[in-house]
């Protein structure tokens, strides 16, 4: 336990002092939803359809920065230390809390900004929405974590990590999509709670492969 | 032995093509070798004897090598990334061709080659996954980092794919039979009871023969890979 919050620190200071995610994933958020703003423009595509937006720059915003981690890892040659100084899983799990971190403040960000640039965007029920971007976001986080450790190992990092997550993250995207529309519609709780119980299952299932998996990928 | 079988199976298989073309459909069928009409299907109801069971195939390809990316990280024989490979390189074609065949039957049937069903969004899935798989393949050199990565990654798409399966058919609306909102209800794709008995068993012959010609495809992959793969051992 111990080592795990240790190595989240380590995370969150090195990300500190290089703010190499957080200044490029903020301006990632900024120029997508600004191009989103120019290519609707005058239109009004509705709120449903600006559900289905925000989750798109989610996912993208989210793959150009949660397989840092470990690429980074990997770019400066530490890997090799964390392997000597750290347990698999307390390695798998500080990185996991970092992400969950990052996405969180990210997601925030976003879904603020969202809302500040795109007026015709309205919910009829927050408390739903705030409830699928926050099991949204554990679950992308999770199950990319694990992801980025394998890319991390491959040598088109960039390009292979989207191509590696999506069909992975399909179910839980097609789930908080639909979540999402919802709570724009203002169903009741009920209605979101299948999605809810397939949102906390996924969740469930890709930590617990995670856990499994990760000695396999990391050791060399 | 596996002579008599590839000899039973080609003149099974055969069978199953030929009689799944030709047999005529009546409305009142009287003879054994007559199927009845389904209404709303006519005769494109014949597809089921081709496109349901490419979709089990590449399901059941997928398992085959999903079971042996977990024998690769249990005992670490390069054998077994063989196995899983070649499975998944025919499972890969058996999806292509279940998506095709389904194409077609939606083309006629629904309207369009593609609307986006659910059971279709889950086999462009199980494509994608596919494509993954081999793109991360491909991206690594070290032979042994390669299939532990991959093994890693089947088994973490794996276990996604019971969603896409058996979850969200059900939870959504669609056009294949078992969707939520159909007239029969949510449940299995496919009830046996609701088909005419001889075409059951076409069916289910068919579904049987395509599965055995998958592992004898599957067996002669693996025993050319492994003898690339001890040449190169050699050289």
């Amino acid at each position: 336990m111990n080592s795990t919050i240790a190595i989240f620190l380590k995370d969150i200071r090195s990300e500190l002092r290089t703010r190499y995610a957080l200044n490029s994933l903020v301006m990632f958020v900024i120029t997508t939803i600004s191009i989103v703003i120019f290519a609707i423009q005058a239109e009004s595509p509705g709120s449903l359809i600006y559900a289905g937006i925000l989750w798109i720059i989610i996912f993208f915003a989210s793959m150009s920065g949660l397989s840092r981690t470990f690429v980074s890892e990997e770019e400066r040659g530490t890997t090799l230390l964390l392997q000597l100084s750290a347990k698999p899983s307390t390695v798998l799990y500080g990185k996991m809390a970092f992400n969950i971190v990052l996405l969180l403040g990210l997601n925030l960000f976003t879904t603020i900004l969202f809302f500040l640039f795109v007026p015709e965007f309205t919910l009829r029920r927050p408390d739903i929405f705030f409830l699928v971007i926050i099991f949204g976001t554990l679950a992308l986080a999770v199950t990319s974590t694990m992801l980025a450790a394998i890319v991390a190992k491959a040598n088109t990092k960039g390009t292979l990590y989207p191509v590696l997550s999506f069909p992975v993250l399909l179910p839980m995207f097609i789930t908080v999509i639909d979540a999402t529309k919802l709570a724009v519609e203002g169903a009741p709780f009920s209605e979101t709670l299948g999605n809810f119980q397939m949102l906390i299952s996924y969740l469930i299932a890709t930590f617990i492969a995670s856990s499994l998996l990760f000695d396999v990928i990391w050791k060399d | 032995m596996s002579k008599i079988f590839k000899y039973l199976l080609g003149v099974i298989l055969t069978f199953v093509i030929i009689v799944g073309f030709s047999f005529p459909m009546v409305a009142n069928p009287q003879h054994w070798y007559e199927f009845p009409i389904i209404p709303g299907l006519e005769e494109k109801a014949r597809n089921i004897f081709f496109h349901v069971p490419m979709a089990w195939v590449s399901v059941i390809a997928f398992l085959t090598s999903l079971v042996f990316s977990v024998q690769y990280l249990r005992t670490r024989d390069y054998q077994n990334d063989i196995k899983s490979v070649s499975a998944a390189g025919l499972g890969f074609v058996f999806c292509v061709l279940a998506t095709v065949t389904g194409a077609i039957w939606a083309k006629f049937n629904w309207g369009a080659f593609w609307n986006w069903d659910p059971r279709q969004t889950s086999i462009f899935i199980l494509l994608l996954i596919y494509g993954a798989y081999f793109a991360l393949r491909s991206a690594i050199d070290n032979e042994e980092k390669r299939a532990q990565l991959s093994a890693a990654y089947s088994i973490i798409a794996g276990i996604t794919v019971p969603f896409f399966i058996f979850v969200m058919p059900r939870m959504m609306s669609g056009l294949h039979p078992g969707s939520a909102g159909d007239a029969q209800g949510k449940g299995p794709l496919f009830e046996s009871k609701g088909i005419a008995p001889n075409m059951r068993v076409l069916f289910y012959l068919s579904g049987l023969c395509f599965a055995a010609l998958f592992f004898w495809m599957w067996n002669l992959r693996v025993r050319v890979e492994t003898l690339l793969w001890k040449k190169q051992e050699l050289a």
